[in-house]
């Protein structure tokens, strides 16, 4: 049983943060791994990308959007309550290096996955400017977190409600235009957003990283669930990710596989909607 | 004269069946197949049992179980003493009563089964684990004082509860890290529960666990901790029982469109996560109506007979060579062409096609010919130019074996590995290149059963008390 130490609601009540005491995984984590999570006992085992840990204290963070029925489930609880089962640290942790000038692009939650690597490649030794987005302005998360581990930020909302007007892949672009010393983009958020992030810097011919969320069952390399096609080649995002060199990354099969199960999602979420009266 | 004398001393009895579940009621629900022995049925099959003077069935058994002493026990109906005998050599004999192959074990090496049927000492290790169990209490056998050795055993299957077993009754204390939230290994996730129940599993471990055996649960050890980590923890010991675990696919074009699972992860899904019970459990879990299972062994037919009973109207086995070379137990075929699944022999896909969806809705196959001999002594088999015809799937499972998942083995620096990854293991002891490391089961041997996984927990567990005891 793990325990929640803290837990805050971000983003218009759409998005959750927990504190969870995990010491033994707080340890060992590092940015770019994730913990699988299982809530109850007849709940579902989904992957989570660590937002941050505190080794000293022994907890982690994880933040999720509330998304289906374990998210909705998962929000439910209050601080003081346990989750069932957490195991991890879980994939291979980002490569970090000093390369030079890097661009982290985050959109929605995925900046929370975001977050740990950029903090990481700052104490590298990099140079690193962030690009984060969100539909609109109530809807962004972590902008102080990311301007405390950033060398620039820029902000976008779709709406043009706060920051830039436009996508995250407007600025991206721009900064490509503008500064020719760019040597690594990663890119995190929803799927079709990495595609984009990668679309737009495959021209310039940066390189660029994507961590990819793909469906999983044990998450240990023993079920497969989680195949992903890179660069031709059938990849398993639990232990060969879950970053990926995004322009070998077929989007268009992973959109399509972690569509497989919308109808019994739909049914899950809304056995629990009418369960817990929403 | 002689002939009458004989047939005072033992009367004929014929090998008596074991009543089970209709095949057409039990192709819709999960209940277990066979309804096991009745004291009765049990009594008449034990005395059956010639009592051999140097008996043979002792050693088809991989842990050596004393079984004309356990048949005798149940032919006296000392049912409770039938099961305390077994577990002197066995700490899972309800399980190994059902998934044992005995027919090329203990049962093969039968006097009777020369002219005869074998007494059915599968029926007979199930009927007295089932009868201890159902009684309610089974007792403890007496431990000897703490030893103050502590052994680390990774991975909760056949394998290591076994070591455990053997360990804590040595008066070691041993600690199972399991990757997985539930113990049993493939007992749990890949055995579905119409063949094993659950609940059967859990009494066994339960047994284990009152013996003293400490389980940590959501330790994937490679990750979370070393085992050199868990030697500087104070572990004198290592057992590595982790499994094969790496799902094996065909990579032929399609193989990563929806609707196309690993046996490991359509068998984790059903029996781990309880997707045959959703909603009521979470995981979802795909019901297709025309399901091709590829693979001829007994993950294959676990496979096969969990898509009928969530819902398939056809369930085919698409197996590349012929009836003869069926790597699954005879049983475990019949049992499955009795609930309807259809077999498909020499026959293998080439692609899947697909839907806008990313869904599979065909699969183009070729028929294959038996051709010379390969490595494994069995025929070939070749395919035949121009056979390709296409079968409209809209589920699939490759059940076509696994390899060696290296998520473990890549984090102990020099453990010795050989070319496909498995653990390099002395076959008597288990002992590996490290000092203090010892490995049996799937990670050492690849796809196996599982009492040979037993057996080589057994083997290792005195190879460890010799380690320990300092007379390895």
């Amino acid at each position: 049983m793990f325990k929640i130490l803290e837990k805050r609601e971000m983003a218009d009540n759409t998005v959750c943060h927990f504190k969870i005491e995990a010491p033994l995984i707080a340890k060992k984590a590092q940015p770019g791994q994730f913990v699988m999570l299982r809530p109850n006992e007849t709940g579902e085992r989904i992957p989570l990308t660590m937002a941050g840990t505190d080794p000293a204290q022994g907890t982690i963070d994880i933040i999720f959007q509330v998304v289906g029925k374990t998210t909705a489930l998962l929000r439910t609880f209050q601080k003081g309550d346990a989750i069932l089962d957490i195991i991890g640290p879980l994939g291979r942790p980002t490569h970090l290096e000093k390369l030079g000038t890097v661009i982290c692009v985050g959109g929605g939650t995925g900046i929370a996955v975001l977050y740990p690597i950029t903090r990481g490649l700052q104490e590298t030794g990099n140079h690193v400017i962030s690009i984060i987005g969100a539909r609109t302005k109530d809807l962004l998360i972590m902008e102080d977190y990311m301007k405390n581990v950033s060398d620039e930020l820029l902000i976008t909302t779709d709406d043009g409600s706060y920051g830039r007007h436009g996508f995250v892949t407007d600025a991206l672009k721009d900064l490509l235009d503008e500064r020719k010393d760019v040597k690594l983009v990663v890119g995190i958020g929803p799927v079709p957003m990495m595609k984009f992030v990668c679309k737009t810097t495959q021209p310039y011919g940066v390189k660029t990283l994507v961590s990819l969320n793909a469906i999983m069952v044990d998450a240990t390399g023993m079920c497969g669930a989680c195949r992903v096609t890179v660069g031709g080649k059938t990849q398993f995002c639990c232990v060969d990710g879950p970053e990926f060199d995004g322009h070998q990354v077929d989007f268009d099969e992973l959109i399509k596989r972690q569509a497989a199960y919308l109808k019994e999602e739909r049914q899950s979420y809304e056995h629990f909607q009418k369960e817990h009266g929403q | 004269m002689t002939e009458q004398k004989k047939k005072e001393k033992k009367e004929k009895i014929p090998r008596q069946p074991m009543p089970e579940q209709d095949p057409k009621k039990r192709s819709k629900n999960f209940d277990e197949v066979p309804y096991g022995y009745t004291p009765e049925l049990a009594q008449k099959e034990a005395r059956r049992c010639l009592q051999c003077k140097k008996p043979k069935c002792i050693e088809g058994c991989p842990v050596g179980v004393k079984i004309p002493e356990f048949v005798n026990l149940i032919a006296e109906g000392d049912f409770i003493g039938a099961a305390k005998k077994l577990k002197e050599d066995n700490s899972l004999p309800a399980v190994c009563g059902r998934v044992c192959p005995q027919e090329s074990q203990c049962e093969s090496l039968c006097v009777l089964g020369k002219k005869d049927d074998p007494v059915a000492v599968g029926r007979l290790e199930r009927f007295a684990a089932d009868y201890e169990r159902a009684q309610g209490v089974v007792e403890l056998p007496q431990l000897p004082s703490p030893t103050g050795k502590k052994v680390a055993v990774v991975g909760s299957g056949p394998a290591g509860l076994t070591l455990a077993g053997d360990l804590v009754k040595f008066g070691h204390q041993v600690t199972i890290f399991e990757a997985l939230h539930k113990p049993g290994g493939v007992l749990v996730y890949g055995i579905p529960e119409f063949r094993l129940p659950k609940a059967i599993v859990e009494a066994e471990v339960d047994y284990l666990q009152r013996l003293g055996v400490e389980i940590k649960y959501n330790y994937v050890i490679g990750k979370i901790l070393t085992v050199d980590e868990l030697f500087e923890m104070g572990y004198d010991a290592c057992f590595l029982g982790v499994g094969a675990g790496l799902p094996v696919f065909m990579n032929i074009p399609g193989e990563n469109l929806c609707g196309i699972y690993s046996a490991n992860e359509y068998l984790t899904r059903s029996n781990l996560m309880k997707a045959y019970l959703f909603p009521e459990y979470d995981t979802p879990i795909a019901r297709g109506k025309n399901v091709v299972v590829i693979g001829g062994g007994n993950v294959a037919m676990d496979s096969a007979r969990t898509a009928l009973r969530l819902g398939a109207d056809n369930v085919h086995i698409v197996y590349r060579r012929s009836k003869t070379e069926l790597p699954a137990r005879a049983e475990e075929a019949h049992h499955a062409e009795e609930e309807g699944v259809q077999f498909k022999f020499l026959t293998a896909p080439i692609r899947y096609i697909g839907n806008e969806d990313g869904w599979v809705v065909g699969m183009e196959c070729i028929q294959m010919e038996l051709g010379e001999p390969d490595d494994s002594g069995r025929r070939r088999p070749v395919p035949i130019e121009g056979s390709n015809f296409t079968l409209d799937v809209d589920q699939v499972v490759v059940a076509i074996g696994t390899g060696a998942n290296p998520i473990i083995t890549s984090t102990i620096p020099n453990l010795e590995l050989n070319k496909w990854g498995y653990i390099v293991a002395d076959p008597e002891t288990g002992k590996t290149s490290r000092e203090g490391v010892y490995a049996g089961g799937d990670i050492v041997t690849g796809s196996a059963t599982v009492i040979l996984a037993m057996g080589a927990g057994r083997n290792s567990s005195q190879a460890i008390q010799q380690y320990l005891t300092g007379k390895g």
